[in-house]
């Protein structure tokens, strides 16, 4: 990480910390904005939070490890997950899944070379009953076939 | 996304928004209490905790601060009814959860919304915004001298075991969601060390509706020990699934003909950490003492391979347990073994007998509900349908 890009990090964080208030409390809404925006929360970035909220920095990757939502190493642009509990599987996940993998060319678990689309199966999404369904970053997409999600995918493209 | 499919004449019959706080602030506290407890409302999460005996406690704490604590992480596979009423019924949970801040005297109330959940969060904002504009949130609320009382909306982060009432609260101290020894309950000692309630969605929504009509009126609906309606979410193979309204004591016979389920081979009752029930015990009903939900119900035709979907389920539970304690962490993983050695045919009914008796001792030491629960499934499973699964030809031996 540059410099420059740490100080900006850490001129962030001191702005969610006033947001939030100096408090433990107000570790995972901070976490959960660092993880919007950067689409991981970085090594340098939970340093920075341990220091402004006085906690041991294991403290806050305990917190960053725990939670599915949470990540370390950097994800695409854009989180396409997919639900992988039961209704939704037997609803048709496995050919949205095939579908998906064919067309950008990466498994589950892996991002685009471009940075682009991370692919993820998440647990039961409360759509199950429309399955299967897709949620792209914060949209939800209901009764998902194959050929639809491959479409939705181009819009984000 | 909005899918009701049958609206019942408790939590969906028609409602003002603001009317369960003004007739609750011309109460008096304890008159409020008393309803609650005549209605025998149970919490609807599904562990069933009399919510009268919890409000009661914690308004009996003695503290500076007390909390409210909405548990919108509806995180149980099959069930979507906290989704509905979120989306389209918000003036149900809020105004319940005003009424819960009247009645034990919390001025701080808190919705854990799962992070799955996010795209809901402008519209419920936006519809906080409107309730303190109106004076329903906010200082003096409604004009009753002293009644001040605020909500915030916090988001999880994608931890199933989060539900759980004390690691949902360990989830908004910025701590894991690990659940806690219990006692100290968090009735006493509960979000921040302070006496906090935490109540499901729906049981909010429920007491918007007591408060107006009284426990009287809503004991008329469901069992003796089950009382009113519940929100069941029904998916799976049938012609409607949604959100449906229901007494409890429902037969599980009588739900599937509503919802227009044919060749029914099995139910799942209780989402994931539930019991599968097979066609000969269809006369079951829904209700506390006998097949208990907290509102999700999985349809299973005759086509479903129930090993598969015990996977499923097993897969879940070992990507969710917190891995706090021995019995959940390990228990499940080896319970999922046993699925996939059954799933390739080299297994020892030995082993399998074992494994039953391992997911009962998980049932007794695991910590939380997650340990407690994730057994049902395989034991359930194996043992109502071990004719398909270990005798039949579709089974092991006809692969």
């Amino acid at each position: 990480m540059l410099v420059l890009e740490k100080n900006e990090m850490t001129k962030e964080i001191e702005q969610l910390v006033n947001k939030y208030g100096f408090s433990r409390s107000s570790l995972l809404p901070i976490l959960q904005d660092i993880q919007r925006k950067h689409k991981a929360v970085p090594d340098f970035a939970q340093q920075e939070v341990a220091r402004l909220l006085d906690i041991h920095p294991v403290e806050v990757y305990s917190v960053v490890s725990f939670y599915s939502f949470f990540n370390t190493k950097q994800k695409g642009k854009n989180l396409v997950r997919l639900c992988q509990t039961i209704t939704c599987d037997l609803a048709g996940k496995k050919s949205v899944a095939r579908a998906l993998e064919r067309e950008i060319g990466i498994k589950f678990g892996e991002t685009t070379k471009d940075n682009k689309i991370t692919l993820e199966y998440v647990n039961c999404l409360g759509m199950c009953d429309q399955g299967p369904a897709l949620l792209v970053n914060e949209r939800v997409y209901s009764k998902v076939t194959p050929e639809k999600a491959v479409q939705i995918l181009s819009e984000i493209k | 996304m909005k899918k009701i499919e049958r609206k019942g004449e408790v939590i969906f019959s028609s409602y003002k928004r603001g009317e369960a706080i003004h007739k609750a602030i011309s109460m008096k506290r304890e008159d409020i209490l008393f309803e609650i407890r005549e209605s025998k409302l149970k919490g609807r999460g599904g562990a069933g905790f009399p919510t009268s005996t919890k409000w009661m406690l914690v308004s009996a704490a003695q503290a500076d601060q007390k909390y409210i604590v909405c548990n919108a992480d509806e995180g149980e596979p099959g069930t979507f009814k906290d989704r509905v009423l979120l989306l389209e019924y918000p003036e149900l949970v809020f105004d319940g959860m005003v009424v819960a801040a009247y009645t034990i005297g919390a001025k701080n109330g808190i919705v854990y919304l799962r992070g799955e959940y996010e795209y809901m969060l402008n519209s419920l904002e936006g519809y906080l915004d409107e309730m303190r504009k109106d004076n329903l949130l906010g200082k003096n609320i409604c004009g009753k001298e002293g009644f001040d009382f605020d909500i915030i909306i916090r988001l999880g982060s994608g931890a199933y075991v989060c539900g759980e009432e004390t690691a949902l609260i360990e989830s908004l101290e910025g701590n894991r969601g690990e659940a806690r020894n219990r006692p100290p309950y968090p009735v006493n000692t509960g979000f921040m060390g302070k006496p906090t309630t935490v109540n499901n969605v729906e049981t909010f929504a429920v007491v918007s509706h007591i408060v107006i009509k009284g426990g009287e009126w809503y004991k008329k609906l469901g069992t003796d020990k089950s009382t009113g309606s519940k929100l069941f979410s029904v998916s799976g193979d049938c012609d409607k699934p949604g959100v449906y309204e229901l007494p409890w004591g429902t037969k599980i016979s009588e739900l599937l003909e509503i919802v227009g389920a044919k060749n029914t081979k099995a139910v799942q009752v209780g989402g994931a950490s539930g019991i599968c029930i097979p066609k000969s015990q269809f006369d079951r009903t829904l209700a506390y003492e006998d097949a208990t939900t907290g509102g999700s119900i999985m349809i299973f035709n005759e086509e479903r391979d129930l090993l598969h979907v015990l996977k499923n389920f097993m897969e879940f539970f070992v990507e969710e347990s917190c891995g706090q304690c021995t019995p959940c962490r390990i228990g499940n993983v080896k319970l999922l073994e046993g699925v996939e050695m059954i799933e390739k045919g080299k297994f020892t009914f030995h082993h399998i007998n074992n494994l039953k008796e391992l997911g009962k001792s998980m049932q007794v030491a695991s910590k939380c509900g997650l340990g407690q629960s994730s057994p049902n499934p395989f034991i359930s499973i194996l043992e109502n349908f071990r004719e398909e699964i270990f005798n039949g030809n579709g089974g092991i031996h006809g692969k």
